[in-house]
């Protein structure tokens, strides 16, 4: 049973078609790479994935259970990063991380571990106690990974898990996603494809909305008869395009 | 899940210097009220005994204070909802709610639930004055539990339709301004339809009133519970309306 299945999700503004006809599987232990040009659809097709935009057509299944039928039960295996980071600041890092857990139904025996855990993954526990406000960039983005992987979920979906960082932050934070990859399953939505390489074993290239390629990256390669990711991304994503 | 998120509430509000400047501000207003009330009492207290049927302490210095607190949750509440949703959603943290498992519901519930729990805290504030009373004779044990839960009532219909204004926009302002303006319009909604008989029974004003003089009615407690509820489900609904295509 595939950990996160999408089935025909559409989403459209309007006339405006964001997402059309995306099929999605990934299995346990699989890192997902959702590539793209900006206005792509990469961030509508995450908040569909986690419910936090319902899709005009299609289906999303967490762990076998259907999101819209049963969203409460489908978000319990789902750990979420916005492109943005949810974040209290006027709360400290512990306390959120608390609020976080709890929120994702951690039970009461389990949630020092819990977030001593999320704690010691992210590299968050010498700011433990600082508010979130008063953190630095890279530690917001770390703590917005904390908060997606504090309750163990199945699923991690990581909205540009490395924007905004500097090379040394987007180093600490791919060797975490390597780590997680191991144990969870993932979609991660990126700009920079030397990253998808590193860390994805499946691709997904959107382009205005559809879906130009997916599959495994050797398949990717073999197929396109290119070994460089970039350049079949270039030709994948000027079809079409009328600019 | 519900007491969850109440309890956040309170810790963001209680964790910002807002929550702190509303309860002493109040309290500085209200017990200057309520001094001016006492003074008041005392001074026609000769004049009072010489009455067949006189007004007692809480009917001159209680009912007067707990109007008056009603007036000012008028305005406070909507100043302290406008952040409920609306922040949140220009902070862009309302996805840490709605990619956990919790239902819209169980959000506004938590999101109403914190807000009223202030508000019941500011109520105390008043209601400590008015037990005070107690030191000086016996007080209308009576008239000031009608008071007192009028005046939760009312802080729950304020709560929930300053709710749902905060649930319209992402604007804070502009849910506080929203927010004020309807509830002061359905305050003196009984001063501008006099003529009109069945919409005075939706005037909150009518109904609190009711309660400040000490009049417990099913009626009332109906409405209230009812306001608080209906719109409620319209803050569910608008935050639902989000995720729809």
């Amino acid at each position: 049973m595939p950990a996160l299945r999408a089935r025909n999700l559409s989403r459209f503004y309007g006339n405006h078609r964001a997402v059309e006809g995306l099929n999605l599987d990934l299995h346990p232990g699989e890192v997902l790479g959702l590539l793209g040009p900006n206005g792509a659809g990469k961030s509508t097709t995450m908040q569909m994935l986690t419910g936090n935009l319902a899709p005009s057509t299609g289906s999303v299944e967490i762990c076998g259970v259907d999101l819209i039928e049963n969203p409460v039960g489908a978000k319990t295996h789902l750990g979420y990063l916005p492109e943005i980071p949810p974040l209290y600041r006027e709360l400290t890092v512990s306390e959120y991380l608390y609020l976080a857990a709890r929120l994702h139904r951690v039970p009461k025996s389990s949630l020092d571990a819990a977030v001593k855990q999320a704690l010691l993954h992210c590299g968050l526990e010498e700011v433990a106690k600082r508010l979130v406000g008063n953190l630095s960039k890279g530690y917001q983005q770390r703590l917005g990974i904390a908060q997606a992987i504090v309750h163990t979920p199945s699923v991690i979906i990581l909205d540009e898990p490395t924007a905004g960082l500097d090379p040394l932050q987007i180093r600490d934070i791919r060797t975490l996603i390597e780590e997680l990859g191991h144990t969870h399953s993932i979609v991660l939505s990126t700009h920079i494809l030397a990253e998808a390489e590193a860390l994805c074993s499946q691709l997904l290239i959107l382009h205005q909305g559809r879906a130009v390629f997916s599959g495994s990256m050797e398949a990717l390669c073999s197929e396109r008869e290119s070994s460089s990711l970039e350049e079949i991304f270039v030709r994948l994503t000027r079809q079409e395009n009328p600019a | 899940m519900i007491a969850t998120i109440a309890a956040k509430e309170l810790k963001i509000l209680f964790g910002s210097p807002l929550a702190w400047t509303i309860l002493g501000v109040l309290q500085l207003v209200l017990a200057w009220l309520f001094l001016s009330q006492v003074d008041a009492f005392l001074n026609l207290q000769a004049q009072l005994v010489q009455f067949a049927n006189p007004p007692g302490v809480t009917e001159v210095v209680a009912a007067p204070l707990f109007n008056a607190t009603a007036m000012i949750l008028m305005v406070v509440t909507p100043i302290l909802a406008m952040r409920m949703i609306a922040e949140e959603r220009r902070n862009h943290t309302l996805p840490l709610l709605l990619s956990a498992p919790v239902s819209l519901s169980a959000i506004v519930a938590g999101k109403f639930l914190g807000l009223w729990t202030f508000l019941c805290l500011i109520a105390a504030l008043t209601i400590a004055m008015a037990f005070s009373l107690r030191v000086g004779g016996p007080i209308d044990s009576g008239l000031l539990l009608a008071n007192i839960l009028g005046l939760m009532l009312l802080a729950a219909c304020f709560s929930a339709l300053g709710l749902y204004f905060s649930s319209l926009t992402a604007q804070p302002a502009l849910a506080a301004i929203g927010g004020i303006g309807a509830s002061l319009g359905l305050w003196l909604l009984d001063i501008f339809v006099q003529d009109i008989a069945p919409l005075h029974g939706l005037s909150l004003l009518q109904h609190f009133t009711r309660c400040n003089r000490g009049l417990l009615d099913t009626a009332d407690f109906a409405y209230f519970l009812l306001f608080t509820a209906g719109f409620l489900v319209l803050a569910v609904l608008r935050l639902d309306q989000d995720r729809m295509p």
